[in-house]
C-alpha cells in the first residue's frame, strides 16, 4: 500500500496556500500533520492530484494570550499545546485533552488545525473546542471569517470550509481559576479512538454555587454536541451527587449516536450517561479542591 | 512517474543527498534509498509503531511523512543506537530481559524508549507501560518490554552517576 503519484507544493505563506486552493479546487488537499490524511493516502481511500503542503508557513505556529483568549496558530503541533505551561494554566482542559490523542508520536506531529479541519466528531480537540465556545478563525480569498464550534462542524468529518479556504487560528477562553474541568474518554485501550468522550467545565459563582456548565459530548451523534439540558441543570445551583447523575441522565437523552463496529447506539447512549457523571464528578472535585 | 525532488538528509551523523518522488514516506526512503533496513514497516498507516524513528529529536512514525517533508532534518534510526558495535544500555537491556522474541516491533520500542528514557529517566512503571503502549508487540506480552525499559532505566542512571563521579 503505498500512495499514487501526486503534484507536490509547500508554500511559505497562508496568501500562497490560498492562491494553490483557488487554482486546484477539489483536486487538492492540505497537508499539515499527515496523521489521518497520509494514512489514507497510503490506503489509496485518498488520492489527492495535488498536495499542498503547509509544514513550512512559520506565521501560523503561536500560542499567545490576548485578552484574555488564547490565540493558537492551526499549524501548532499537538504536542506543543499539551506541555505549554499557558495552556496548562490558562487552558487546562485543552492540555488534558490532547493528552487522550493516540500515541506521543502521533502528537509530535498531529496539528491543532488539522484535528479542527478532519472534524471527527469522537475526536478530543474538536470536542473540547465545542465546550468551550471556541472560535475558529478561517483565511480565503474573500477574506477572513471567524466560527464558533457549532458553525464550524457540519457533520461527520465534514466542516464549513469553503473549497479555498485555511483555518489559520483557534482561539479559546482562559478559565477562571476556580473553575472546575475534566475532559474524560472511553476507549478500550489507551491510545485508542474515543469510543465516547466528555468535556466539562463548571464556572463557579458566589456562595458555593455553579454559575454555569458545559457539557460537550464526543463519539454520540456527526459533531461534537452540547448536553443543554443537562447544563441548565447547573445554572445557580450548589453541585450535588444527585445533580450530576440527573445531568448523566440529560446528557444520555442528548445523544444520538449510530451503531458502529466499536459500539452499538443504545452503548453509547448509556455511556454517554456514565462518562458525562464521571466527568461531571472529576471536575466538581477540582472545585472542591481549589485547583 | 512524478517529477522528483532532491533533499538533503542527516541520518545517525551522515549526511544524504538523494531525489525522490513526492509520494516516497520517510519509512521506504530509510529502508530502500538508504538501505537502512533497521526501521520496520508494520502497517503503513500509523497504527502499529515499528517504523518510529527521532526526527530533530522527536518520536514520529516514519510511514505518516512524506521523505521530502524531511528535507534539511536530523534523524536517528535504530542503527544509530551502538556505537563502534557496542550496544546501547537500553539494547542492553532488552537483549538481558528478553524484550524482544521475533524483533519485528523492536526498533520502533528502541527509539521509544531512547526518546522517552531521556526525557523521563526516573519513570513509573505505569508511565513505561503507557509510553511503550503506542508500539505494537505480538510476542512479548509487554511484560518483558517494560522489564527491559525500567532495566534500562537503571543502567543510564547507573552510568550517568559513575560518570559524575570521575
Amino acid at each position: 500500500m503505498k500512495p499514487g503519484t501526486f503534484e507536490y507544493f509547500d508554500p511559505r505563506t497562508v496568501q500562497e496556500a490560498i492562491e494553490l486552493l483557488e487554482r486546484y479546487g477539489d483536486e487538492a488537499k492540505i497537508l499539515a500533520g499527515g496523521q489521518s490524511l497520509i494514512p489514507m493516502m497510503n490506503f489509496r481511500v485518498a488520492r489527492p492530484k495535488v498536495l499542498i503542503d503547509i509544514n513550512q508557513i512559520k506565521e501560523l505556529v503561536y500560542i499567545r494570550e490576548e485578552e484574555g483568549e488564547l490565540a493558537i496558530g492551526s499549524l501548532t503541533r499537538q504536542r506543543t499545546v499539551e506541555v505549554s505551561p499557558l495552556v496548562q494554566e490558562r487552558c487546562p482542559v485543552l492540555a488534558e485533552a490532547i493528552s487522550y490523542i493516540g500515541h506521543l508520536p502521533i502528537r509530535f506531529r498531529g496539528t491543532i488545525g488539522g484535528s479542527l479541519v478532519h472534524a471527527d466528531p469522537s475526536a478530543e480537540i474538536p470536542i473540547t473546542i465545542c465546550g468551550l465556545d471556541g472560535k475558529m478563525k478561517v483565511t480565503g480569498p474573500s477574506g477572513e471569517r471567524v466560527l464558533r464550534a457549532d458553525e464550524f462542524f457540519l457533520t461527520y468529518l465534514t466542516s464549513s470550509l469553503e473549497l479555498s479556504e485555511v483555518l489559520v487560528e483557534l482561539r479559546v477562553p482562559t478559565l477562571p481559576s476556580n473553575t472546575g474541568w475534566s475532559f474524560v474518554e472511553f476507549s478500550r485501550r489507551y491510545g485508542d479512538f474515543g469510543i465516547v468522550a466528555v468535556a466539562c467545565l463548571l464556572f463557579m459563582g458566589d456562595k458555593g454555587r455553579c454559575r454555569k456548565a458545559s457539557i460537550a459530548l464526543g463519539g454520540v451523534a456527526p459533531t461534537p454536541i452540547r448536553a443543554a439540558e443537562a447544563e441548565k441543570l447547573f445554572a445557580g445551583q450548589v453541585i450535588t451527587e444527585s445533580l450530576i447523575d440527573e445531568a448523566g441522565i440529560k446528557a444520555a437523552q442528548a445523544a444520538d449516536p449510530e451503531s458502529d463496529y466499536h459500539a452499538s447506539a443504545e452503548y453509547r447512549k448509556d455511556m454517554a450517561k456514565v462518562f458525562t457523571r464521571r466527568g461531571l464528578r472529576e471536575a466538581w472535585n477540582k472545585v472542591k479542591e481549589g485547583k | 512517474m512524478a517529477e522528483q525532488r532532491r533533499i538533503k538528509v542527516k541520518v545517525n551523523g551522515l549526511e544524504y543527498e538523494r531525489a525522490v518522488e513526492p509520494r516516497r514516506h520517510l519509512a521506504d526512503f530509510l529502508r530502500e534509498d538508504l538501505e537502512l533496513l533497521g526501521t520496520h514497516i508494520g502497517c503503513e498507516h500509523g497504527i502499529c509503531g515499528s517504523c518510529t524513528v527521532l526526527l530533530n529529536g522527536e518520536p514520529i512514525r516514519s510511514c505518516l511523512v512524506f521523505a521530502i517533508q524531511a528535507h534539511g532534518a536530523e534523524i536517528m534510526t535504530v542503527e544509530g543506537l551502538s556505537k563502534d558495535g557496542k550496544l546501547n544500555p537500553i539494547q542492553e537491556a532488552f537483549q538481558e530481559h528478553h524484550g524482544l522474541q521475533c524483533g519485528f516491533c523492536t526498533p520502533g520500542m528502541l527509539m521509544v524508549a531512547y526518546y522517552f528514557l531521556n526525557e523521563n529517566p526516573n519513570p513509573t512503571v505505569e508511565e513505561v507501560r503507557q509510553v511503550m503502549s503506542g508500539v505494537l508487540c505480538r510476542c512479548t506480552g509487554y511484560k518483558q518490554v517494560i522489564d527491559s525499559v525500567m532495566a534500562a532505566a537503571a543502567k543510564l542512571k547507573k552510568s550517568r552517576e559513575e560518570g559524575a563521579g570521575t
